[in-house]
C-alpha cells in the first residue's frame, strides 16, 4: 500500500527541477532588468522584481492546488475551462484595459490579468479532450475542421484584440495534430506555402512561381506510380500562382507598416540605404540594442547586476519581452547558453513523457504543452537574436508577469499531475 | 516517424540558437573595455596646465578661466526670454538663431551658447541661471600671456586635430594640445595627465550613477610648470627692434647652449591664439603669405651666410695647416681664377689672415680655401675632410634641439658636387663661392649663432636649447654636454682676434659699444625672387654674428635682416644693441637705437610685388616711419626699460 502511493504520487521531478531553475534564473534576470537605485535587496517588494517575487509565491500554491486535485478533474471539466476561457477572452471587448495598444487585460485594482495567456492550457485540455474521444479521427476532413475551431475561435478572439504574437502560440496545436494522426500532406503543404511565400517576397512572385512549376513538373514526369493526373498538377501550380500573388499582395496592402517592414528588415528586402536607415531606427531599435547587449556580454559576462546596457534600461521591454538579452549581456554565452540548453532539455523531456502517456489525453496534453513551449521558446529567444522577425511573445519563466508565469506554471504542473498518475490508468 | 518532427525542430533550433549565441558573443564579441561602451559616458578631469616662466623667473605663461553659457535643447523649459536676454546682453534674434544651432546639432548634447563671459558677468549670472533649465555655466581654463612677446617661442594650444587622436590613445576629441613653440615641444611635461571618470548613462543619455563605484576612475595629475632659457626683457626688446623689419634675430649663452632671445619678423601677439578666437586669427596669420607671420625666422630661414662662414675656413686652414697667420695673399678688387673674378672692394693688400677678417677680403679666403682643396689628392676627398670641418660647427644639419620647428641648412660634400658635375669631373674653382659663404653653403640663424658661440668658446658648444629647468625634473643630458669641433683650440685666438678688429677697424667699427669687446663679423648675402617668371635680384640680407665679451662670452648672437644690404646697415647696429642691452641693461648708443626704431625696409619688402621696376643695394634709399609711429615706439621702449 505504501509502495502503492509512493507510485500514485511520483512526479517528474526533471521537469520540475528545471522549472525551478528557470524561475530562479529568470527572477534574477528581472531584478538586473527592471532594478532602479543603488541598494540591492532580494526580496524588496517595493520594486517591480519584489511584485515578481510574489507572483512566484502565488505560483507554489497554485503548483500545491493542481498537485492535490484529482487528475481525472482535468479530463472531465475540460469542457467548462475551455468555455470559462473563451467568455473571459469575449469578456475583454466590453471590460477589457488597454496597453500598448492591445485590449488583452483585466484591471482588478494595481493588477492586470491578461486572460489569452491562461486560454493556451485552457485550449490544450480541450484539445486534448476531443482527440481523446473515442469517436475523433482526424484522418477525417470534418474532424479535422472540428480540432482546427477549437483553436482558431481563441486565436480569433486574441487577434482582434491585437495581441498577433499570443495568436501565432495556437499554430503550436498543428504538432499536436500532426502526432495525432494529421496526414502528411498536410506539413508538407504547410513547409510548402512558408518557402512559396518567402520566395515570393523575396526574390518576387515570378521566381517563385518558377521554382514551383519546376518541382511539380519534375514530380509529374519522374514519380511514375501513384501520379494524378496532368490537370490536378496544372491545378496545384494554379494554387501556387494564385497563392504567391496573394502574399505579395497581403503583404503589400494588407499588413501594418510595422509588421511590413519587420519583415523586410528580415528577409533584407529593402535596398534603399536611406531608407533601410530609416526603417532601422524606426523598427529595429529594440533589434539593434538587444543584440548589442547580447554580444557585449561576451564569453563570460559582464556579471550579475554589472550590465551596462541593461542598468541604462538600453533595451526596451527589458524585464519583459527582451529578458533574454539581459541574460546575455550579465551572464555572457556560458548563462545563455544554459538557458537555451534548459529550455530544450525540458521541451525535449516533455516529449518523451508524453510518449510513455497510456491515456490519449494525457499524451495530446503533454504533447500540447511541448508544442506551445516551443513556440515561445523559439519566436522569442529567436526574435531577440535577430533570427526571426519581430514578434511580441514572453519568454517562459523568464518574462515578468505574474499571468504569463501562472499560465506557464499550470500549463506545466496540470500535465506532471497526469504523468504522476499514468501508473493507475488503465 | 510522427513522433520525430517536433522532437527534430527542438534539436535544431536549440542547435541554431547556440550557434547564434557563439557568434554573437564569442566570434563577434571583442573583450569588454567600458572606454567603448556606449552606454558609458567617460567624463575627462583637465589637469592644470603648467605655467612657463623666463630665465629670471618671470611667468610669461599662466591659465586664465573661461565662462561659456551652455545649453541642452532637450531640457530647456519655456522662459521668459526677453528677460533672459537682457541678462546675456543679447537681442531676441540672436537667442533665437543661435538656440536653433545648438537644436540642430543636437538636441541631447550641450552646446556653447554664449562664450567667454567676464568674470563679473559670470559671478552675476551664476545665481540667476539656476532659474532656466537646460542652461548651466561651464568653466574652462585657456592660456593666456602675460607679455605679449615671443609667440615663436612659446607657441599655443589648439583643439588636437584627428590624425593625432588616431596615433596617440590619450588625447580625444576636443581636448587641446600644444600647437608650436614650447607648448609643443614640452606638450607632455606641460599638459600633465587628465583624470577619467566613468559613468553609468540609460538610454536617454541621463546619468544614473559611477560606473562600478567610480573604482576604475582615475584623477588628473597636474601639468608641471617649467622654466625656458628666454630673457624675456632681452626678447622683448630685439622685438621691438625688429619692429617694420623681416628677419631673425638668435641669442645664446655660449656657456651654456641657452637660448637667450629668439626674435622673429614680423610676430604677432600670442594671444590672439588663445581660446575661441584662435582659428579665426590662426587662418588669418596662415593665409598672410608675404609677411609670413607663422614662419620662424630665427629658425626656419635658410639663407646663404656670407662672410661669417669665412672666419670657418680660416679655422680650417690653420687646422689642416695649408696656411700660417702671417701668410699674405694680394688682392687687386678680386680673385682671379681662369678667366673668371670673384670682386672684392678696395681694401689694404697684400692681406695676412688679420686683416683678411676683418677685411672680409674675397681673395684671401679664396686663396684660403684653394690651399685646403689642394692640400689632398683629389678635390672629392678635400671636400670631404672640409665638409667634415664645417659640420662639426653644428652646420649642415638639424641641432637636434627642443624646438618645435628647424631646419638642417646645407653644406656641400663631394657627393654634391658629384651629383652636379659627374665624379672626378669638378675641380676646386667650381666650388669657390664656398670660401665666402656663398655658393653651395646654407644655415639658419640658429646654426650661424652657435658658430659663433662655438668660435667664442675656442672651440666647443652647446646644442642650443629652450628649457632651462623642469619642475622636479632635470634636463636632457644632450644640452649639458658640450660638443667639441674638429679644431683645435690654439687655432682660434687669431681667429678671435680677426672679429674683434672687425669691431675695432673693420667693418663694424661705427657699431662699437664702449666698455665691451665685441667680436663679430658682418656679412651680406646675394638674394633672388622669381617676378614674372624671371629670377631677379633683390637687396642683398643684411647679416651679423657677434659674441661678447672677447673672454669667457656671455652672449653670442645672429642678426639677420632681409634686405637689409649691407652687414652693419641694420644687423650690425641690431648686434650692438641686443648685445648692450644684455651685458649692460641699459642703451648708451642710443644714436644706434634711434636708427633702428626709425626705419623700415617695409618699401623693400613691397618692391617685387609693385610690379614695377626697381632698384637695389646701392641704390635704395633708406625710409624712415612717421613721427607718430615713431613716438609710439620711443614710447614702448621706454616702458622696457623702466620694468
Amino acid at each position: 500500500m505504501i509502495r502503492e502511493n509512493q507510485r500514485r504520487f511520483k512526479f517528474d521531478w526533471t521537469t520540475i527541477i528545471i522549472y525551478m531553475l528557470l524561475v530562479a534564473f529568470g527572477y534574477l534576470n528581472i531584478m538586473s532588468a527592471s532594478h532602479t537605485g543603488d541598494t540591492i535587496n532580494y526580496f524588496d517588494i517595493g520594486q517591480s522584481y519584489g511584485k515578481h517575487l510574489i507572483f512566484i509565491g502565488l505560483s507554489l500554491v497554485l503548483i500545491v492546488l493542481i498537485l492535490s486535485v484529482e487528475a481525472k478533474f482535468y479530463e472531465r471539466f475540460s469542457g467548462l475551462i475551455y468555455v470559462i476561457a473563451i467568455v473571459s477572452l469575449l469578456g475583454l471587448f466590453v471590460f477589457g484595459k488597454d496597453i500598448n495598444g492591445a485590449r488583452s487585460w483585466y484591471g482588478i485594482g494595481s493588477m492586470t490579468i491578461q486572460p489569452s495567456e491562461f486560454a493556451k492550457f485552457a485550449t490544450a485540455l480541450a484539445v486534448a479532450k476531443y482527440i481523446s474521444d473515442i469517436q475523433t479521427n482526424l484522418k477525417t476532413i470534418r474532424d479535422q475542421i472540428k480540432a482546427v475551431l477549437l483553436i482558431f475561435v481563441p486565436a480569433l478572439l486574441i487577434l482582434l484584440q491585437n495581441d498577433a504574437g499570443s495568436t501565432l502560440v495556437y499554430a503550436a496545436f498543428f504538432f499536436v495534430f500532426y502526432r495525432e494522426g494529421l496526414q502528411q500532406i498536410y506539413v508538407i503543404i504547410g513547409f510548402s506555402l512558408v518557402i512559396l511565400a518567402v520566395l515570393a517576397l523575396k526574390f518576387g512572385t515570378l521566381i517563385a512561381i518558377l521554382v514551383a512549376a519546376l518541382i511539380i513538373f519534375s514530380v509529374y514526369f519522374f514519380k511514375k506510380q501513384k501520379r494524378g493526373s496532368l490537370l490536378q498538377h496544372i491545378t496545384i501550380l494554379l494554387a501556387c500562382v494564385v497563392f504567391a500573388y496573394g502574399v505579395k499582395q497581403f503583404y503589400n496592402h494588407g499588413l501594418k507598416i510595422h509588421q511590413q517592414n519587420r519583415i523586410s528588415l528580415w528577409l533584407r528586402l529593402e535596398k534603399d540605404p536611406k531608407k533601410l536607415e530609416l526603417m532601422k531606427k524606426r523598427e529595429a531599435y529594440n533589434l539593434i540594442q538587444s543584440e548589442q547587449a547580447i554580444s557585449s556580454g561576451g564569453f563570460w559576462g559582464k556579471g550579475f547586476m554589472e550590465g551596462t546596457r541593461t542598468k541604462g534600461k538600453f533595451v526596451p521591454e527589458q524585464d519583459t519581452d527582451y529578458i533574454f538579452s539581459t541574460v546575455g549581456e550579465e551572464w555572457g554565452f556560458l548563462g545563455s547558453a544554459a538557458v537555451v540548453i534548459l529550455f530544450t532539455i525540458l521541451i525535449i523531456r516533455l516529449l518523451v513523457l508524453a510518449e510513455r502517456q497510456k491515456s490519449q489525453f494525457s499524451r495530446v496534453y503533454g504533447y500540447g504543452v511541448a508544442s506551445i513551449f516551443f513556440v515561445h521558446f523559439t519566436v522569442n529567444i529567436g526574435m531577440v537574436m535577430g533570427l526571426i522577425p519581430t514578434v511580441g511573445i514572453p519568454l517562459p519563466f523568464f518574462s515578468a508577469g505574474g499571468s504569463n508565469l501562472w499560465a506557464f506554471t499550470i500549463l506545466l504542473f496540470i500535465f506532471i499531475k497526469l504523468d504522476s498518475n499514468r501508473i493507475n490508468e488503465w | 516517424m510522427r513522433k520525430l518532427l517536433l522532437l527534430g525542430l527542438v534539436t535544431i533550433v536549440g542547435l541554431a540558437f547556440l550557434a547564434r549565441l557563439f557568434y554573437l558573443q564569442v566570434y563577434d564579441s571583442k573583450t569588454y573595455n567600458p572606454i567603448e561602451d556606449s552606454a558609458i559616458r567617460k567624463v575627462y578631469t583637465y589637469p592644470k596646465r603648467g605655467y612657463v616662466y623666463d630665465r629670471n623667473g618671470e611667468l610669461l605663461v599662466a591659465n586664465k578661466p573661461s565662462y561659456d553659457v551652455m545649453v541642452i535643447p532637450r531640457e530647456v523649459e519655456p522662459l521668459d526670454t526677453l528677460e533672459f536676454c537682457s541678462l546675456l546682453k543679447i537681442t531676441k534674434a540672436d537667442f533665437i538663431k543661435t538656440y536653433n544651432k545648438a537644436k540642430n546639432y543636437s538636441p541631447r548634447l550641450p552646446y556653447v551658447f554664449l562664450s567667454n563671459l567676464s568674470k563679473e558677468d559670470y559671478a552675476y549670472l551664476q545665481e540667476k541661471m539656476r532659474k532656466y533649465d537646460g542652461f548651466y555655466i561651464q568653466r574652462r581654463s585657456i592660456r593666456t600671456y602675460r607679455k605679449s612677446i615671443g609667440a615663436n617661442v612659446l607657441g599655443d594650444i589648439g583643439e588636437v586635430n584627428q590624425s593625432i587622436i588616431n596615433n596617440d590613445a590619450y588625447y580625444s576629441k576636443g581636448d587641446l594640445i600644444g600647437k608650436q613653440g614650447v607648448e609643443k615641444t614640452y606638450e607632455k611635461t606641460l599638459r600633465g595627465t587628465k583624470g577619467l571618470k566613468l559613468i553609468q548613462k540609460d538610454r536617454f543619455n541621463r546619468d544614473i550613477g559611477p560606473f562600478q563605484n567610480g573604482t576604475l576612475d582615475t584623477i588628473a595629475i597636474p601639468g608641471k610648470d617649467i622654466t625656458i632659457t628666454i630673457d624675456s626683457k632681452l626678447q622683448e626688446y630685439g622685438e621691438l627692434l625688429m619692429t617694420n623689419k623681416r628677419g631673425g634675430i638668435i641669442a645664446i649663452e655660449p656657456s651654456s647652449g641657452e637660448i637667450l632671445a629668439m626674435v622673429s619678423g614680423p610676430t604677432y601677439n600670442p594671444n590672439l591664439l588663445v581660446g575661441r578666437e584662435r582659428s579665426k586669427n590662426f587662418n588669418k596669420l596662415y593665409n598672410d603669405s608675404l609677411a609670413k607671420p607663422l614662419f620662424d625666422r630665427s629658425l626656419q630661414a635658410m639663407y646663404p651666410p656670407g662672410s661669417p662662414f669665412k672666419t670657418i675656413n680660416a679655422l680650417i686652414g690653420l687646422q689642416e695647416n695649408v696656411v700660417s697667420t702671417g701668410d699674405r695673399f694680394s688682392c687687386a678688387l678680386g680673385y682671379r681664377y681662369g678667366n673668371r673674378k670673384m670682386g672684392c672692394h678696395v681694401h689694404r693688400s697684400p692681406a695676412d689672415m688679420n686683416l683678411g677678417i676683418y677685411e672680409s677680403c674675397n681673395a684671401y679666403f679664396a686663396n684660403v680655401y684653394r690651399r685646403i682643396m689642394d692640400k689632398y689628392d683629389s678635390p672629392a676627398v678635400a671636400m670631404d675632410v672640409w665638409s667634415k670641418h664645417v659640420k662639426s660647427f653644428g652646420l649642415g644639419n638639424y641641432l637636434n634641439n627642443d624646438l618645435s620647428v628647424g631646419q638642417p641648412g646645407k653644406i656641400p660634400t663631394s657627393n654634391t658636387y658629384n651629383r652636379a658635375y659627374g665624379k672626378g669631373k669638378w675641380y676646386p674653382t667650381f666650388t669657390i663661392s664656398n670660401a665666402i659663404g656663398q655658393g653651395e653653403v646654407l644655415a639658419t640663424p640658429i646654426q650661424l649663432a652657435n658658430m659663433a658661440a662655438a668660435i667664442g668658446n675656442r672651440g666647443y658648444y652647446y646644442t642650443p636649447h629652450i628649457i632651462k629647468k623642469v619642475e622636479g625634473d632635470t634636463i636632457p643630458s644632450k644640452f649639458t654636454t658640450p660638443k667639441y669641433t674638429t679644431i683645435d683650440k690654439e687655432h682660434f685666438e687669431p681667429i678671435v682676434q680677426g672679429m674683434f678688429d672687425v669691431y675695432n677697424k673693420g667693418t663694424a667699427k661705427y657699431v662699437q659699444v664702449n666698455g665691451i669687446e665685441i667680436c663679430g663679423k658682418t656679412g651680406t648675402a646675394e638674394n633672388f625672387a622669381i617676378i614674372d617668371g624671371k629670377k631677379t635680384q633683390l637687396t642683398d640680407h643684411s647679416i651679423f654674428v657677434a659674441f661678447a665679451p672677447k673672454d669667457n662670452p656671455k652672449i653670442a648672437l645672429a642678426v639677420f635682416i632681409e634686405n637689409g644690404y649691407f652687414g652693419s646697415r641694420f644687423a650690425g647696429k641690431m648686434a650692438s644693441l641686443m648685445i648692450e642691452k644684455y651685458l649692460k641693461k641699459e642703451i648708451s648708443r642710443t644714436d644706434l637705437e634711434n636708427f633702428v626704431l626709425s626705419h623700415t625696409l617695409e618699401h623693400e619688402y613691397q618692391k617685387p610685388y609693385s610690379g614695377e621696376p626697381f632698384k637695389i643695394n646701392r641704390e635704395t634709399t633708406l625710409e624712415t616711419i612717421p613721427t607718430e609711429e615713431y613716438e609710439a615706439l620711443k614710447y614702448l621702449k621706454a616702458k622696457i626699460d623702466s620694468k
